[in-house]
């Protein structure tokens, strides 16, 4: 880990102004980001702690949607009432994700920003063109059973490791961020995390010295909501493939999947699983070793409209 | 970059301490004030070993930074009880056998008291069946909410009978 | 006494976070901080190493490469667990990840952030790191053979051809490899987190090129072992080397990622199963073809064919073993050397020929049952694997089993039951152990053993408490010194054995002193000892090796267990998730029920994880580990885990040793991992046999079949 100045910043304000200067990186839950520190992925030469600026609550808004502060803890959204009622799909994904200790500390928006998992990224003696863009990706042509089969380029087949963005995106969340000169701006949960194309280690919607300051959900759409998430083992691994599901009487209404895409892929589709599951798979690309999370994706989402099928009669 | 002035206050007691900033939590107890209960496992938030309470919460101590917890209540597995006055956890992973080497042991006795805390105040996991009300105490519920303390001797089966023995918690 | 589930001796101090790993430990006050840079290159060489910068960085002491590495003993030609294991001896990378720089300064930060400041070049040369890609091949060794095998398979009426293959593995144990090496007063002291520290000296003394009265190695308590502190690694060379250097305390410990390419791992294994077997159930052929990674330079081939040459009676037999020397380092014993894997895959073979014949596998098992070694023709002392099957099967409620696959449902899961045996040679070795009494009221026990969780503290202070009728309270056992009494240290599943008997032996002998000078007619040896002996008195207890032991000639030596395992396969998804699980076995004397519970539960554990979870990638044009953290090389979590059970058939082997008793560190382990593959194909109909069975191998059979 590359020596640091550390500052911890008063106010949104104060947060942008030290963040304006050349490599600087705010940290909030700091899960993603120290890990990355240690193996020299990530190495900013500014670290600006933005834990005490509140954004730590969550507002109902004019419309009758939720505003959840960025800072506002994946434990503490997940255990909040209206999240459970109204989201269910956004709480089931945040308790699907890491562990207990991990949910305690990290954050609604570092959840958003935090990078891949491709192993290949994460082995700075490998070639990637995330960590050093025009190096090449080594992913491609090596062992890739849990990397990309969607949105991905010949620059890198990463998957981003999410699942609460997975649930935003079936929400239609929009990521309100601050700017440099005060200027605020909401960017769609579509349009905020990137595809790779030439540029892979470009990943969201957001520039330099910006901050987001929150994610706000729409009203509730009601609907039965289902987080699907496998995995190889039982709890503590990162998603093969997950569905983000909301159905009613049975049908699917929005769904999107998580584990495949550099971004939560959603389809904008109507009819059976198997219709939905066929709009959403085209254009796949598996490698040798991951075209069996096409079947994987096809029989997750079948299993959570089943699922809510279940729920439905159970009410 | 210069070392930092910050105190931290452990088990009830301040520390003062100059840090260089990359110092984790982790490596502030253990190399800076030699409280060594709390482990080093894999130094990357994949295995539990090296969990604190901070303001009552469990969280890996390895991936934050020591100067940013100013302030804050931290507790460690020194903090819970001693080899003479144990910890009822402490005192039933003694009893059930809840380790084996005993280098995740802190890490699961911390984890484990926080478990029972966040069932008590609600708090939903990935097996929570009905999302929308408050988690049972079963054994399935304290399985998954221990997940992320790993145990390489396998101790998982007499760990949640430890964690049932003091909760009193049904099967 | 013995026997009696007692709480650990150390356990207070463990659940109170008050025991001090090697890393942890204050005794040489505050030390220096190592880091270790590694290759970033499978194979090839060092062409320019430029330490500028690290040297220059703040707080750094030393940089050491091998421009500037003092000279050490020679590496052994087929290097051995006594042998030197020198560093940075020359510009030569032959695996990935392999030191080519120590970095040490005043704290861990500074040291980690310099080792990334040294710039390296290298030039890289051809190399193979492609396991799967040889199948077979090689020159055939250890071989046992028996009859006429090939003739036998081919006249079988029913048999099997199978071809399985395992992964790499690693022990990782929670507490990662770890030294504090210090030299002062031309001693070098280690704290060193070991499993077998006599042989561990041996390597060390000729590495350094000192005498090995000039180091003493301690490893007062241990965190996990399962095979990667056996061998001699770089964190105690590296950290000795520079304690030399600076006179200062130095502290090295392995990251966790470094622990896949600086420790060795378990080698990836093909096997070629045949069987065959009269109709009615009776094997006529048994063969097992093991094929193992291994590299040019280390002498560890994992015994993978071995561990079908007891288990069942066949007239002909065939089990040997190949290899293929690969460039991605060095194989080591991993928990259950041999058994994991080979039972795992023989255990799966039985089960397709018990499906073949249409036999209940509890019967096709009970049915080659034997008690004489069907190749050392010899009886198989203390053998209750019968037992094991038939108790398992009772408790289990084995007669509830789907007998068809794939024909019983519970919502969307598949449910599915699976059996294996497990058995594991038992070995003995030549141990000292001091037992001293004191006038205060104090027993000593004293070993160069060590702890691993195993619970050896706990077992000797019973024995030692039983031989002398005094309470366990009173016995102190002092492990993990090289200047204590030697023996063989924790592995091989030999340390129970070895130290009770030694222990026993050695206060027998104690016993006999105070006889001596007091006659036997005392209540209260402390008052015969502050009587007849006011400066205490002692012994050392010799337990004989097995090689010296006429009973390890006339019997063939081996633990036995049974694992029945109930599985649930998501019938969209595939997901496996075992729903309960017990293992029964049967290892001659229990020492402490509690801990042997522990123990074998871990072990069954394990073998869920060789199934289910575990394995190392090696990318095949990197030669690096991929999945090289704890986010990617799965073990299994609480959540993996439901309730599971380990019952003992408690017993005494009168021909282990006057102890009876044998040891159970890799037996829980044993065919585990096997029963819980069965069981898979009981659920689903689909035989996975290429472990571990991850969704990518399993969904595609559950597909076809519908």
């Amino acid at each position: 880990m590359k020596a640091f100045s550390y500052d911890r910043a008063g106010s949104v304000n104060e947060a942008l102004q030290l963040a304006a200067r050349p490599d600087a990186k705010f940290i909030a839950g700091g899960t993603n980001l120290l890990d990355l520190m240690k193996l020299g992925i990530e190495a900013p030469v500014h670290l600006v702690d933005i834990n005490r600026l509140g954004l730590d609550t969550i507002e109902p808004t004019a419309e009758g949607g939720l505003r959840i502060g960025a800072l506002v803890r994946n434990a503490d959204l997940a255990a909040d009432m209206r999240i459970r009622r109204d989201y269910a799909v956004l709480a089931r994904a945040l308790v699907s994700g890491a562990s207990g200790q991990l949910r305690n500390k990290a954050t609604t928006a570092g959840n958003l920003l935090q990078r891949t998992r491709c192993p290949y990224f994460y082995n700075t003696d490998m070639p990637c063109n995330k960590r050093r863009p025009g190096s090449g990706c080594a992913a491609i042509g090596g062992l890739s059973h849990n990397l990309g089969v969607l949105g991905i380029s010949d620059a890198c087949i990463a998957t981003h490791p999410s699942d609460m963005a997975v649930a935003l995106r079936v929400l239609d969340a929009t990521v309100e961020i601050a700017g440099a000169r005060g200027a605020a701006r909401t960017v769609p949960m579509a349009d905020f995390h990137r595809l790779p194309g030439e540029t892979p280690h470009l990943e969201t919607a957001l520039r330099e010295g910006e901050m987001i300051v929150a994610v706000t959900l729409p009203p509730p759409m009601g609907g039965t909501q289902i987080y699907r998430k496998v995995r190889e083992r039982a709890s503590y691994a990162f998603a093969t493939v997950s569905v983000a599901l909301v159905a009613r009487e049975g049908r699917i209404e929005r769904v999107a999947f998580g584990g495949l895409a550099p971004k939560p892929w959603r389809v904008d589709a109507n009819g059976s699983a198997g219709e939905v599951a066929d709009a959403a798979l085209a254009g796949a690309r598996p490698t040798p070793d991951n075209g069996y999370k096409l079947d994987l994706a096809r029989r997750t989402l079948a299993a959570a409209l089943a699922d809510a099928v279940r729920l439905e009669a159970g009410r | 970059m210069s070392d930092l002035f910050v105190t931290l206050r452990i088990n009830g007691t301040d520390h003062a301490l100059s840090l260089d900033p990359r110092v984790t939590l982790l490596d502030a107890l253990r190399e800076h004030l030699h409280f060594t209960g709390t482990k080093k496992g894999c130094d990357q938030g994949q295995c539990g070993a090296c969990t604190v309470l901070v303001n009552g919460r469990r969280i890996n101590s390895c991936l934050t930074l020591a100067v940013m917890h100013e302030g804050d209540e931290i507790q460690t597995i020194e903090g819970l009880g001693t080899p003479e006055h144990l910890h009822p956890m402490q005192q039933a992973f003694l009893e059930r056998d809840g380790y084996q080497c005993g280098y995740c042991t802190p890490g699961q006795i911390m984890s484990a008291v926080a478990v029972l805390d966040e069932i008590e105040r609600g708090v939903p996991s990935h097996v929570t069946h009905d999302i929308g009300a408050p988690p049972p105490l079963s054994d399935e519920e304290v399985r998954e909410r221990m997940s992320g303390n790993l145990c390489r001797c396998s101790a998982y089966p007499n760990i949640i009978a430890a964690i049932r023995d003091v909760s009193g918690g049904a099967a | 006494m013995i026997g009696d589930g007692i709480n650990r001796t150390e356990g207070p101090r463990k659940v109170a976070g008050q025991v001090p790993y090697s890393a942890e430990r204050r005794d040489a006050g505050d030390p220096l901080h190592g880091f270790v840079r590694g290759a970033a290159i499978g194979s090839g060489r060092i062409t320019e190493i430029d330490t500028t910068a690290a040297e220059a960085a703040p707080g750094v002491r030393l940089v050491l490469t091998h421009r500037n590495a003092p000279p050490q003993g020679d590496l052994a030609d087929l290097g051995g667990l006594h042998d030197a294991k020198p560093e940075l001896v020359d510009d030569r990378i032959v695996r990935y990840g392999q030191p080519v720089a120590l970095v040490v300064a005043d704290s861990f930060e500074q040291a980690r952030a310099a080792a990334m400041l040294i710039e390296v070049s290298y030039d890289r040369e051809p190399a193979d790191f492609d396991f799967f890609a040889h199948a077979g091949g090689g020159e055939v060794q250890d071989v046992s053979a028996v009859g006429d095998f090939e003739q036998a398979f081919a006249e079988a009426p029913v048999s099997i051809d199978a071809t399985y293959t395992t992964p790499y593995h690693f022990g990782h144990p929670m507490e990662p490899n770890a030294a504090i090496a210090d030299w002062r007063d031309g001693h070098l002291t280690v704290y060193l987190t070991a499993q077998m520290l006599n042989q561990l000296l041996d390597g060390l003394a000729l590495t350094l090129m000192l005498d090995k009265a000039d180091i003493t190695i301690d490893s007062a308590y241990v965190g996990g072992g399962f095979g990667s502190k056996i061998g001699l690694h770089c964190e105690a060379v590296l950290a000795s080397l520079a304690t030399r250097i600076l006179e200062r305390p130095v502290k090295l410990a392995m990251t966790r990622r470094q622990m896949f390419s600086l420790v060795g791992h378990r080698a990836a294994s093909q096997s070629r199963i045949r069987l065959g077997a009269t109709a009615d159930g009776r094997l006529t052929a048994l063969g097992h073809d093991a094929h193992v990674q291994t590299t040019i330079r280390d002498d560890w081939r994992e015994p993978v064919a071995n561990v079908a040459r007891a288990l069942y009676a066949a007239p002909n037999r065939l089990t040997r073993r190949s290899h293929v020397e690969l460039d991605v380092g060095a194989p080591e014993p991993v928990r259950g050397p041999g058994e994991l894997p080979g039972l795992m895959v023989f255990e799966s073979a039985v089960d397709e020929l018990a499906e073949k014949l249409g036999m209940d596998p509890v019967e096709l098992r009970l049915r080659n049952d034997t008690q004489i070694d069907p190749e050392k023709n010899r009886p198989l002392n203390g053998r209750r694997l019968a037992d094991c099957l038939r108790e398992g099967a009772e408790r289990f409620g084995w007669d509830d089993r789907p007998i068809v696959p794939a024909s019983r449902r519970d919502g969307d899961w598949l449910i599915g039951y699976g059996v294996a045996s497990s058995i594991r040679s038992h070995w003995q070795m030549a141990t000292d152990v001091r037992v001293r009494i004191d006038p205060a009221g104090l027993v000593t026990v004293q070993s160069d053993m060590t702890d691993l969780g195993t619970g050896t503290y706990t077992i000797m202070a019973q024995v030692a408490a039983s031989a002398l009728n005094v309470p366990v309270e009173q016995v102190q056992v002092e492990l993990g010194r090289t200047d204590h009494p030697k023996g063989w240290g924790s592995g091989g599943s030999w340390g129970s054995g070895n130290m009770s008997v030694a222990t026993d032996r050695a206060c027998s002998a104690v016993r006999e002193k105070v006889f001596a000078a007091a006659g036997k007619g005392f209540n209260d040896i402390f008052a015969e000892v502050r009587r007849h002996f006011p400066n205490g008195v002692e012994a050392i207890g010799h337990t004989i090796g097995a090689n010296d032991d006429p009973n390890y000639k006339a019997y063939s030596q081996f633990t036995y267990g049974a694992s029945f395992a109930e599985v649930g396969v998501d019938a969209y998804t595939g997901e496996v998730r075992l729903r309960r699980m017990l293992g029964v076995f049967s290892f001659g004397r229990v020492l402490n029920a509690k801990t042997a519970r522990s123990q074998l539960l871990g072990g069954m554990i394990w073998g869920v994880s060789a199934a289910l979870h575990e394995g190392g990638d090696v990318d095949p044009r990197y030669g690096h580990w991929v999945n090289g953290d704890l986010a990617e090389y799965l073990i299994p979590t609480h959540a993996d885990i439901p309730a599971i059970d380990a019952i003992v058939l408690d017993d005494f082997d009168e021909h282990a040793n006057h102890m009876g008793v044998k040891g159970i560190g890799e037996l829980g382990a044993g065919g585990t991992g096997g029963s819980v593959a069965n069981a898979v194909y009981n659920a689903t109909g689909v035989r996975v046999r290429d472990f571990p069975i991850t969704l990518g191998r399993l969904l595609p059979g559950l597909i076809a079949r519908g």
